[in-house]
């Protein structure tokens, strides 16, 4: 491997996120507890410069260390929007985590690293390197589900999002090993050069691409491999499910499209055939569970996953399309979706985590009941990202859904899409039964234990950019579909 | 024709920036806010009316921006003689809405004005639109709105109606999102309607087409085995809602029929049009049966709308300038008159909170001007000659004539039988012996109110007594529609040849030589 100082300097937004990591692990000790907002705002300034790096970097291509990393605009698509739902955690932990009395600097060196961890799975060309971003996203996002060390279903969300991370994550070893077997190599161009003339039927490359999908749909939470998500998502602090259910989902994504379209491109007729039967199990399991659920964060748990499916959608098009446009337009349908997804899913959680009973989340569908009464202004935006989630337009919800059922149509999936449209149209009826309990119900008389919300001009800030990003895309979503579109074009 | 004023945009932003404007406005002047903008709305929309030129068949006051690059999508809005008189409809429609809601809304009257004004931004943009992705993003973005007129405005058993409303109609429209995807890539990847509207589609595949925009369109309508959730929706919506859902959105229904389904997919429109006819004629009975049956106002209205839909649906399948002529002035007719007697029961429903008919009878001697009105407004309802609904129904069972001789004839049970429901309801309401209990309520008519129904009574006489100023001006219109539908085939035999103009597509897509049934 050669190695050069200029490749320090292409990877200098995520050199910038560690360094600010360990600072913050190294401060927090030393600082009082009056002046650890000064973690969330240095975690903050340094997104900030990052997302400006990797905005400059959107239109050179580059790789370093030897082909390991490689710095193009699809990498610099996801490593910005990630970089983005990052900061909105950071701001939503600042309040929560005052309000949930978790006391823990430390909380933002968890963010920072886990982000890292990210950012190098979306840019990473080598199947190792894919998989040490994955370890180093799940090992601090399974330190940060159980932080709330004094209730057990933390702790629980946290053993179980470890026992299976770690299983899934041997899966996907074990598939990277066969590969590597096969072919000789872990990078993904070579692996693409070495299975070019393979005979698709080839068991070795065939249980390699099962593993590797098994593997990756641990971490998509698919079905059936969603089995974590409910009592994750559930149990962990709400500020860092919504981090989970949009970060690390679309890290997963990012890497997962690099991995099965630039490095087993060829098999394709093989995986696009796995991942059609997850994606309608995903699509029928996730909607008709989330019907039933009277707890809000494992409704919208189920409803990720369900989302998920849609996505999923756009990679199955991507494999069966027969045409080199089919085939972006479906990359570029994930993109878009994840990245619309992003706003709606974050905003949501954010007014869940709002949502106090007695010092308690106030997570039950029932403690809705009445909210546009109250807070009039909370509950519209409440309905505007559920309006948004049912993928109803105008809303960014639509325009997601929107383009990835035209990638299935363009791919020849007509009965796909028809499928999943029926599914999204039965997902409305849980999406507006929140609407319901929010308008249509009197709240009870107030008294101390009634669920009130909190406020802060950091939750502020988080919930305009959420449903800004809704509104805006979901009426002029121009912009983001052209970045979407040219950040595919560097892709392959 | 081209205007360079744009009419329309203002149209559709008007009532959405004043739905902006009430959240900031003081809670005394919320309505009379929302008044003024429906009125200035109303206002803006009559010169359309004038400037209107009734000779060509094309789309005009034309505005077009690109909207989204990949794929290409517009911003592309226009009126032809077709949906015309529905947006003025519409735009006359809202202040009356307003109005009657003055006092009978107590409760986030703020919401409610707002919701009132989204609506009708979103309902002017569904006619309005010639860009099939901006006519589905309007289509859709109606339903939260209407949803929330119901559910939270309505009555006792509203959340259920609600929902099911909403349902069924999201069902119905995501297939119509999937049918609109297929075309584009069907008919040369676009999604403009004046286009699509000229392309031509593969017989096998307009069968598809034709099935799912029947989801959507037939659901709306709604059509005879799809209507179970209007009666329920008629019903517990508020007096606003009922109408805008009577006299506005039922007609979306029929105008995607006669927009999309029969001049983008003619040869399936033929081959579906014997289904098509039997099913309308069975919603004409059924609805009036089920109207005879009705003990409260309400439903009985709103079954006797499923029967008078079904006079839209039947003209609209004959295939022959009466029928659809019939059918679109059917749809005006009817926002007109069932708008009005919804706001009749409205008025009655503010008095004596009942909308049974055995509660409110004999109202003559106590309000007799209301009597009058309402009696007014049966009669149309029930096709008498000289109001407005007659001249519609007239026209699509002439139109169904030439069709059907035996269609012909069972439609017209439907009016025999609207005869029936209509006058004994009459008879019941207006000229029965009032309940001694309910008499104190009665106070007849004050000026809002009477300010709210008058315009829709001079409606009902002016349409029925002069009904050509509508007809010339969707002449041109109906016949570029049947331009497409012309093409002979072997579904149908009928002879209107003399009305119809050459088919324009005739030479330029040599793939309409393409297999029929």
């Amino acid at each position: 491997m050669t190695f050069s100082p200029g490749d320090l300097f292409l990877i200098l937004p995520e050199l910038l996120v560690i360094t600010a990591a360990c600072l913050v692990l190294v401060l927090d000790p030393v600082l009082s507890s009056s002046q650890k907002d000064g973690l969330a705002w240095l975690s903050l300034g340094t997104l900030a410069i990052c997302m400006g790096l990797i905005a400059s970097q959107m239109n050179h291509a580059a790789s370093a260390f030897g082909g390991i990393v490689i710095i193009d605009a699809y990498a610099c698509f996801w490593k910005l929007l990630l970089c983005f739902v990052a900061g909105l955690t950071v701001l939503l932990s600042h309040t929560y985590l005052r309000e949930e009395r978790l006391y823990f600097g430390e909380y933002y060196g968890f963010v920072l690293l886990s982000l890292s961890g990210m950012m190098v799975m979306v840019s990473a060309a080598d199947l190792l390197t894919i998989y040490l971003g994955t370890e180093l996203m799940s090992l601090s996002l399974y330190v940060m589900a159980g932080l709330k060390r004094s209730e057990p279903r933390s702790l629980e969300a946290s053993a179980k999002y470890f026992v299976l991370g770690a299983f899934s994550s041997g899966i996907l070893l074990y598939g990277i090993s066969l590969l590597y077997g096969a072919t000789g190599s872990t990078r993904l161009p070579a692996i693409a050069a070495a299975i070019a003339g393979r005979s698709l039927d080839d068991p070795l490359l065939l249980a390699a691409t099962v593993l590797l999908a098994v593997g990756f749909g641990f971490k998509l939470a698919v079905v059936p491999f969603h089995m974590w998500t409910p009592d994750v998502y559930q149990g962990a602090p709400t500020s860092v499910t919504a981090f989970m259910a949009v970060a690390s989902k679309a890290a997963s994504f990012g890497a997962f499209l690099r991995v099965f379209v630039e490095g087993l491109g060829s098999l394709k007729a093989n995986w696009s055939a796995i991942f059609l039967l997850l994606c309608i199990a995903t699509l029928v399991l996730g909607n008709i569970v989330a019907l039933v659920q009277t707890n809000i964060k494992r409704m919208l748990a189920y409803s990720s996953i369900a989302h998920a499916g849609y996505a999923l959608i756009g990679v199955v098009a991507a494999g069966v399309a027969g045409t080199q446009t089919g085939e972006t337009n479906g990359i570029t349908a994930v993109m878009l979706y994840l990245a619309l997804y992003a706003f709606m899913t974050f905003g949501a959680f954010t007014i869940v985590a709002m949502l106090r009973k007695g010092g308690l989340d106030g997570d039950e569908i029932e403690d809705f009941t009445g909210l546009a009464a109250r807070h009039p202004l909370a509950a519209l935006l409440m309905l505007v990202f559920m309006v948004s989630l049912a993928g109803i337009p105008p809303t960014a919800g639509f325009i997601g859904k929107f383009y990835v059922f035209m990638a299935a149509v363009e791919a020849g999936l007509t009965w796909l899409a028809v499928l999943a449209l029926v599914f999204a149209a039965i997902s409305a009826y849980y999406y507006l039964r929140i609407i319901m309990v929010m308008y249509m119900r009197e709240p009870d008389p107030l008294t101390a234990a009634s669920p009130r919300l909190i406020m802060s001009p950091a939750l502020s800030i988080v919930l305009a950019c959420a449903v800004a990003g809704v509104v805006f895309f979901g009426l002029y979503p121009g912009p983001l579909v052209n970045l979407a579109g040219h950040a595919v074009l560097t892709f392959k | 024709m081209t205007h360079s004023f744009p009419w329309l945009t203002l149209l559709i932003v008007l009532p959405l920036a004043g739905a902006v404007a009430l959240c900031f406005a003081k809670d005394s002047s919320v309505r009379l806010i929302a008044l003024g903008i429906t009125a200035a709305n109303l206002l803006l929309s009559l010169p359309l009316w004038w400037l209107f030129d009734s000779s060509s068949g094309g789309m005009q006051f034309n505005e077009t921006a690109l909207w989204i690059s990949t794929p290409p999508i517009h911003y592309r809005l226009g009126l032809d003689g077709i949906s015309l008189p529905l947006v003025l409809m519409t735009t006359m429609l809202m202040p009356l809405c307003v109005l009657i809601s003055w006092r009978s809304i107590d409760q986030r009257i703020r919401s409610f004005m707002a919701m009132l004004l989204v609506m009708e931004g979103a309902m002017i943009g569904v006619f309005a639109a010639l860009d099939f992705v901006l006519f589905y993003v309007f289509w859709e973005a109606m339903l939260i709105p209407m949803y929330l007129l119901i559910g939270v405005w309505g009555g006792p058993n509203r959340i259920y109606a609600a929902v099911k409303f909403f349902l069924y109609t999201l069902v119905g429209s995501v297939l119509l999102l999937v049918a609109i995807l297929v075309l584009y890539f069907q008919s040369g990847h676009t999604f403009d309607i004046v286009q699509l509207s000229q392309a031509a589609v593969p017989a096998s595949l307009q069968f598809w087409l034709f099935l799912a925009f029947f989801a959507a369109f037939a659901v709306k309508v709604p059509m005879f085995p799809f209507h179970t959730w209007l009666p329920d929706a008629h019903v517990e919506a508020p007096t606003a809602g009922s109408v805008i859902l009577a006299s506005v959105l039922l007609k979306m229904g029929g105008y995607g029929f006669v927009r999309f389904s029969l001049p983008m997919l003619p040869d399936a429109s033929m081959a579906f049009a014997p289904l098509m006819i039997t099913l309308s004629i069975i919603a004409i009975i059924y609805g009036a049966y089920m109207a005879l049956a009705q003990a409260d106002l309400k439903k009985l209205i709103a079954y006797s709308s499923v029967s008078h839909m079904g006079f839209v649906t039947l003209g609209l399948f004959t295939f022959n300038i009466q029928g659809i002529e019939g059918a679109v002035m059917q749809m005006v007719n009817h926002g007109i008159t069932t708008g009005g007697l919804f706001l009749c029961v409205g008025v009655i429903y503010e008095r004596t909170h009942s909308r049974q008919i055995a509660d409110n009878t004999g109202l003559t001697t106590p309000m007799p001007r209301y009597a009058t009105l309402l009696v007014i407004f049966a009669l149309s309802s029930l096709g008498l000659p000289g109001t407005n609904s007659f001249v519609g129904e007239f026209m699509v069972l002439a139109g169904t004539f030439i069709w059907s001789k035996l269609a012909t004839a069972l439609a017209s049970l439907g009016i025999i039988l609207a005869a029936a429901y209509m006058l004994w309801m009459i008879q019941r309401v207006a000229f029965g012996l009032p309940s001694q209990h309910m008499l104190s309520a009665l106070r007849d008519l004050d000026r809002r109110e009477m300010a709210t129904l008058i315009p829709l009574v001079v409606l009902v006489f002016l349409i029925g007594i002069f009904p050509n100023p509508i007809l010339t001006r969707m002449h041109a219109s109906v016949n570029q529609v049947l331009a497409r539908t012309s093409v002979p085939t072997a579904a149908t035999a009928m002879r209107a040849d003399d009305q119809l103009l050459p088919a324009p597509t005739g030479g330029d897509f040599p793939a309409m030589e393409t297999p029929r049934p």
